[in-house]
């Protein structure tokens, strides 16, 4: 458990290879850890520290502002159900209790067997869509009761294909060496870029003639 | 094609026969493919740019009055006029944080059509010599992080984007990043805050905007997902043809999305300032009406942040100006709609709780305020209220938001609008942003309030009478 493998340690450089300073490339690396053992666990924010030039302290002071960052196990799929306006006037709430009462656990908590965690969540922009909720982010919409009891059915018996909390995005951005521009901190970029440059020039001299 | 209806494989878009600027892919299933994109004629905007200046490129945005999709409406054009000049590096970073309550329009940009958008930064980056560009993309939404990502890597392999562009010697790179669950990032110098790898806190102000001290202190554009899709159609047909669009204050299109108790909720592309909400919430093309045997009570304008709106205001154009005249604002082009069977009461503290649950604490007002006019909420809702906590409720507000806050008039009552914006005691809008829903219900529906209030007040220590049920005075 818990510092980086080789196979994402490969990966975190790469991340932030994207970004001017290393220290931008925290929150993703957040993910990445998540991603590896579900939750983040404090080896794994030492090993972003060393990355990053930051110290674990403020990895984690960074991490603890963002709700989908989690210093604890939970469940391998969180169901995160949705509770804002649009939602509650089409019946938010009576999900979440649906939720509840299916699932024998409050908002918050996590199956006893680990499968579920439960959250009462914030608007999760699909609001024409209520009521709504993700399962690890990703959406199910216009949720009956019935369909909850099946998809409940579907991710006990793996048929859904989500996969388990942490990972987002199954595709990473990638840059082909010989096909970047070139990022570098923003000290070594102080020229103005050439287009740029040469279009002052032409613009210039072309203001001449007109 | 069936004509005016949703549009299965983009959930909650509904294709309503109008002018398409943003959503013309929509309609293809394979909207987000490089290939679709390239056979519907993706990139023709780049091309069309890079065979201008770049001085030429910002005029046309300029010229066509691009008004930001991400709140505020501040015109594109004139907001890249505020770099200044020669303190390089420049950088662009795009606002697809979306979270406001009710917004849903960005993430079906970047699911449906992430080329569209990629191509946008693009011409900004042109216009402005942005050095690199950071497409910052909510937490929560794995599918449009996957689709930009999927694209992105495509445009990397066609030459579209990163060194040399199209064979021409521009050259950018652009940065796929995400968040990880906080509405507050969403306010632009939190975003700066969030992708300097901080916490996601807004920056005190001035300076106003990130043109002048932006990421890693260097001058920075933030613009909106919507904002920036606009621009390869805008390259491909030129300003005086998008001016024919929308009205001459808003020209151009917008992407709305109307939820609650309407019809046919969903997400649509109307025209700015000539579309009315009622057009929106009754026309046949658009919501086809409140639900069933109900009506319309009350609607929330322009996202969880916008005072509210009664049957009186449903003939004004969606027009920035009209709106923030009549008391609200457009914002993010969310409509919530609410029938007459809604407790007024419990639809404003639900909102609430939202603002208490995001503000990220940095200054009292809001931080201290949210939570007091949360519990005070809670506590009317659930019959604990004493009679003073009406007004003890406004009182907090306007620790937080001081003076009248913006309100739509009420004829009934004799009250008159108080025009858009609020005055604030904090350091961004996020505080005085949980007035709206109070002072909104209080002003319209005290008699709802006043209906569940079943305590008395508290009597004063010094004054306590003996005997207990002497206290109808100390009201
Ligand atoms: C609390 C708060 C939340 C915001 N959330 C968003 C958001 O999710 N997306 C967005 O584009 N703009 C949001 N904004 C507005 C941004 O600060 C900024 O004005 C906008 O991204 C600029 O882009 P535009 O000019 O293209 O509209 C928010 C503002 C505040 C105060
Ligand atoms: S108003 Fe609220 S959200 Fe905004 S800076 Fe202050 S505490 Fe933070
Ligand atoms: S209110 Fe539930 S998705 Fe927006």
């Amino acid at each position: 458990m818990a510092r980086f493998s080789d196979a994402n340690l490969a990966i975190a450089n790469e991340i932030i290879s994207r970004y001017p300073r290393p220290k931008s490339a925290l929150i993703p690396l957040l993910h990445l850890a998540q991603e590896q053992d579900g939750w983040v666990t404090d080896d794994a924010m030492r090993h972003i520290a060393e990355l990053t030039g930051t110290t674990p302290a403020e990895v984690k002071g960074t991490g603890s502002f963002y709700e989908m960052f989690k210093f604890h196990p939970v469940g391998k799929y969180m169901v995160n159900v949705c509770t804002n306006l649009s939602c509650q006037l089409l019946g938010g709430e009576e999900l979440l209790e649906h939720a509840e009462a299916t699932l024998g656990v409050k908002a918050g908590g996590t199956t006893a067997d680990g499968m579920f965690t439960i959250e009462d969540v914030e608007c999760i922009a699909a609001c024409t869509e209520a009521p709504c909720l993700q399962v690890n982010y990703r959406y199910k919409l216009r949720v009956s009761n019935d369909d909850f009891d099946q998809l409940i059915d579907d991710l006990r018996h793996g048929r859904t294909g989500i996969p388990e909390h942490g990972t987002l995005a199954t595709v990473r951005q990638s840059i082909p060496a010989e096909a970047g521009a070139g990022i570098v901190p923003p000290e070594e970029a102080r020229e103005a870029p050439v287009w740029l440059a040469r279009n002052e020039v032409e613009a210039t001299d072309g203001g001449g003639d007109a | 094609m069936p004509t005016h209806a949703y549009v299965p494989h983009a959930p909650g878009y509904v294709d309503n026969d109008g002018p398409k600027i943003v959503t013309a892919r929509f309609p293809y299933e394979d909207s987000f493919t490089m290939g679709r994109a390239e056979a519907t004629g993706a990139y023709d905007g780049l091309r069309a740019a890079l065979e201008r200046t770049p001085a030429e490129v910002h005029n046309e945005v300029r010229e066509a009055t691009v008004l930001g999709r991400g709140g505020a409406g501040f015109p594109a054009g004139v907001k890249w006029g505020f770099m200044p000049p020669g303190k390089y590096p420049y950088y662009l970073v795009v606002n697809g944080d979306e979270s406001e309550p009710g917004t849903y329009k960005d993430r079906l940009l970047m699911e449906r059509d992430p080329h569209q958008l990629i191509e946008g930064c693009l011409i900004a980056c042109y216009a402005l010599g942005l050095a690199q560009c950071f497409l910052y993309v909510r937490g929560e939404m794995a599918l449009a992080q996957e689709r930009i990502a999927t694209a992105l890597n495509d445009a990397y392999a066609k030459g579209y984007v990163g060194k040399n562009i199209l064979g021409t010697e521009f050259s950018v790179d652009i940065t796929l990043t995400w968040g990880a669950g906080a509405y507050i990032v969403g306010e632009e110098t939190a975003l700066i805050e969030s992708l300097e790898g901080n916490r996601g806190m807004p920056r005190l102000k001035p300076p106003y905007f990130p043109a002048a001290i932006g990421l890693y202190g260097q001058p920075t554009i933030v613009n909106n997902v919507e904002t920036l899709a606009n621009l390869p159609w805008l390259m491909n047909n030129g300003a005086a043809q998008y001016k024919t669009y929308g009205s001459e204050a808003s020209p151009g299109t917008r992407l709305v999305a109307v939820s609650g108790h309407v019809q046919r909720p969903g997400v649509y592309e109307i025209e700015q300032g000539v579309t009315t909400f009622r057009d929106l919430f009754y026309g046949d093309n658009f919501c086809q009406g409140i639900r069933e045997g109900h009506e319309l009570k009350m609607f929330v304008p322009g996202g969880g942040s916008a005072p509210w709106f009664f049957p009186e205001q449903v003939d004004l154009p969606l027009e920035a100006r009209d709106v923030g005249a009549a008391g609200s604002m457009l914002g993010s082009g969310a409509i919530i709609v609410m029938d007459e069977t809604t407790d007024a009461v419990k639809a404003a503290l639900r909102l609430v709780r939202f603002y208490a649950r995001e503000s990220c604490g940095k200054c009292t007002p809001c931080r201290e305020g949210t939570t007091w006019e949360e519990r005070v909420l809670q506590r009317i809702l659930d019959g604990e209220g004493r009679p003073s906590d009406i007004d003890m409720l406004l009182d907090i507000a306007d620790n937080i938001s001081p003076g009248p806050y913006p309100n739509a008039a009420d004829p009934a009552q004799g009250l008159e609008a108080v025009p858009f914006p609020p005055k604030q005691t904090t350091i961004c809008p996020l505080g005085p942003s949980s007035v709206a829903p109070i002072t909104s219900t209080v002003r319209r529906f005290r008699h709802e309030y006043e209906a569940k209030i079943t305590k008395r007040d508290s009597i004063p220590v010094s004054a306590a009478p003996v005997a207990g049920e002497t206290m109808e005075s100390q009201a």
